[in-house]
């Protein structure tokens, strides 16, 4: 009787697990797989050697990706940040019709595909587009060059991956206790102090949650710096999209990869021991 | 002579509802005084007028013979203790008391130890160091008083803050509370549902309901004459007999029901003929088996007994009107649910409502 009933319970242990087999095996299939797939060709394209992450870790060239890559991803978080807690700070505290109003900008621009968006900058920016007309209406012949550059790459970024921000520290705003507030203000706190040594720190788990999201996309972004960024400013996945693409070279491809791969989780393995990760998703 | 904290005519509406109706309070300097009424009574909102986080529709507040009406929340210099503490969770427990000294100016060093000398006033020696969250419900609370009182506020405004205790560390922190505002002598109004919390802590109740101030007096006052069946209802537990003054002069009321009464004086004329309602404490009847000389009785049909141990709860009726008699819990034994016995009180213990 009593074994019986343990085996029954064994047995309703197993469904969780087998209703998880699916996404379990999909995710083996099409990520795992081929991602030790990835880990082995860096070390064996083309021959068993570390040589293509000695090259990685020691050329100029490599180096100077990195780095930028870095930069870029730091300074696009900064602008998303500084774009992004005005607008969460609106929308979490304006009337509900304007909150509305404002999340669905936000989203909108979610959902539309990434590509198009990307596009549409091209549109915009571009030496027919828009913005030149404009600044050739108002008189400036000499009109810089927008597309292709730093800057349209980098804002095209920022506007993609604005709403990550955006959502994240939205959502711990709209969690704050309106009673903690009115405490501060009880207590003689008003305008900039009440903002720095209250409301400022209650919101930095949103801050830190969105700036370790957008900062680790960006370091893997691909489609938007290699259609609108400069040719001599690439990316580190641009740089690993051209070593596969044109040179064929997947041992080194794959060893950037793995290097670029390994950065993310020490930043993401940080961010854990600080926060915990199981916050970055609210 | 005007009194420290003066409420004259506030009213308070939204769109067509009246939350508070012409509400004018007088509280002296050091006075404990606590709102109690049920909720959506006017109490808080009262509150938070005197707080600044409403704006009465009209009437004014002064405090020290100043009118605060017009002052921002912030500029009012009043400590407020809120009912879920609203500790800062990223600040410790000294910092939290340190933080209206430093929206005053005072420096890091000197603030810290004042905030150190107040945690140990409300008995939180050596918890300056620990965050909110590491601290129980009992010291958020302590920690809550500390910080509202550590800047010498004109006025300490307690809203609700014992709700979420259980009830041994409510009644011990009554008794904190209470000790604290005397050594500090700090005018006090708390606000509260619990009417056991009102009587045991404060100096005089203001009973509240629908928007309008029902009575305002010392608790036993409060206690034993009622102005109103509303507030003989919510304090304490009552019987209610509606009844005819019949002889003014020589305090004898009639109920149709239970025949003719002695009443004990009371504050309000009264004339013959006049539709009074009489109030009996529950303690104040007895119950026997046969009447008692001396005493006015009358039958009462036992339907339920409720025992706590040290006493019991008798309830049943009396013709129609419903009775509830408390009794020493040895006394039970003598009844049983359904019997008839009888119930009898002295003319001191009833008293007038006359509305």
């Amino acid at each position: 009787m009593g074994s019986s009933l343990s085996r029954l319970t064994e047995r309703t242990n197993v469904w969780p697990w087998l209703l998880l087999a699916p996404l379990g095996i999909y995710m083996l299939v099409f990520f795992v797989v081929p991602l030790v797939d990835v880990a082995i060709m860096s070390v064996t394209d083309p021959r068993v050697s570390l040589v293509n992450y000695q090259r990685v870790l020691t050329g100029a060239l490599y180096q100077r990706v990195f780095l930028n890559t870095f930069l870029t991803a730091a300074f696009v978080t900064v602008c998303c940040l500084a774009v992004g807690y005005p607008l969460a700070y609106l929308m979490a505290h304006s009337k509900p019709r304007t909150a509305m109003l404002i999340l669905l900008l936000v989203t909108m621009s979610f959902w539309t595909s990434f590509l198009v968006r990307t596009y549409s900058w091209m549109v915009l920016l571009g030496n027919n587009g828009p913005l030149i007309a404009l600044l050739q209406m108002i008189g400036i012949d000499d009109t810089p060059q927008l597309l292709f550059t730093r800057f349209s790459s980098t804002l095209a970024m920022v506007h993609i991956l604005a709403p990550y921000m955006i959502m994240n520290i939205f959502s711990v705003m709209k969690k704050i206790d309106p009673a903690l507030i009115r405490s501060a203000e009880s207590l003689g706190a008003r305008g900039w102090s009440l903002f720095r040594h209250v409301y400022l720190p209650l919101t930095a788990p949103g801050i830190a949650n969105g700036c370790v999201l957008v900062f680790v996309i960006c370091l893997g972004f691909y489609v938007t710096p290699v259609l609108l960024g400069s040719p001599r400013e690439q990316m580190i996945a641009g740089l690993i999209g051209h070593q596969i693409d044109e040179f064929l070279a997947f041992g080194m491809g794959s060893a950037m990869a793995m290097v670029l791969l390994l950065i993310t989780f020490v930043i993401l393995a940080i961010y854990h021991r600080r926060f915990g990760l199981d916050k970055l998703w609210g | 002579m005007t009194s420290y904290l003066e409420l004259s005519n506030i009213t308070k509406a939204y769109g067509n509802f009246t939350a508070l109706d012409n509400v004018s309070l007088s509280v002296e300097k050091g006075e404990f005084v606590t709102f109690l009424g049920p909720s959506g009574s006017g109490k808080t909102t009262t509150l938070m007028i005197v707080a600044g986080f409403e704006k009465a529709s009209g009437g004014s507040v002064r405090v020290g013979g100043r009118s605060i009406s017009e002052l921002a929340p912030h500029e009012r210099n009043i400590g407020i203790v809120f009912q879920n503490y609203a500790l800062f969770p990223h600040k410790t427990a000294a910092e939290n008391v340190y933080f209206p000294l430093q929206m005053r100016g005072v420096n890091r060093a000197k603030g810290l130890r004042q905030a150190e000398d107040m945690l140990s006033l409300v008995g939180l020696k050596g918890f300056g160091h620990r965050h909110p969250k590491e601290l129980s419900g009992g010291q958020q609370q302590r920690v809550a008083l500390a910080r509202a009182l550590v800047f010498e506020p004109s006025l300490l405004l307690l809203d609700e803050p014992l709700g979420a205790l259980d009830k041994n560390l409510r009644e011990q922190m009554q008794i904190e509370i209470k000790r604290i505002q005397r050594s500090l002598g700090v005018t006090t109004i708390f606000v509260t549902h619990d009417q056991s919390e009102a009587m045991s802590m404060s100096d005089r109740i203001v009973v509240f309901d629908k928007g309008r101030i029902e009575q305002c007096a010392a608790p036993l006052d409060i206690y034993h004459s009622p102005q109103t069946s509303f507030v003989a209802s919510f304090i304490g537990e009552s019987n209610l007999i509606p009844a005819t003054v019949t002889n003014a002069a020589a305090r004898i009321a009639n109920s149709p029901v239970l025949g003719s009464f002695d009443y004990a004086g009371s504050d309000n004329a009264l004339a013959d003929g006049q539709e009074v309602t009489l109030l009996i404490r529950p303690e104040h009847i007895k119950l026997s088996r046969n009447p008692i000389e001396d005493r006015k009785s009358a039958r009462m049909t036992v339907e339920t007994i409720v025992n706590y141990g040290d006493n019991a709860l008798v309830i049943g009726r009396a013709g129609d009107i419903p009775m509830r008699v408390r009794v020493l819990g040895a006394d039970v034994v003598i009844i049983k649910e359904g019997e008839e016995c009888c119930i009898s009180w002295t003319p001191d213990s009833v008293f007038v409502i006359t509305r």
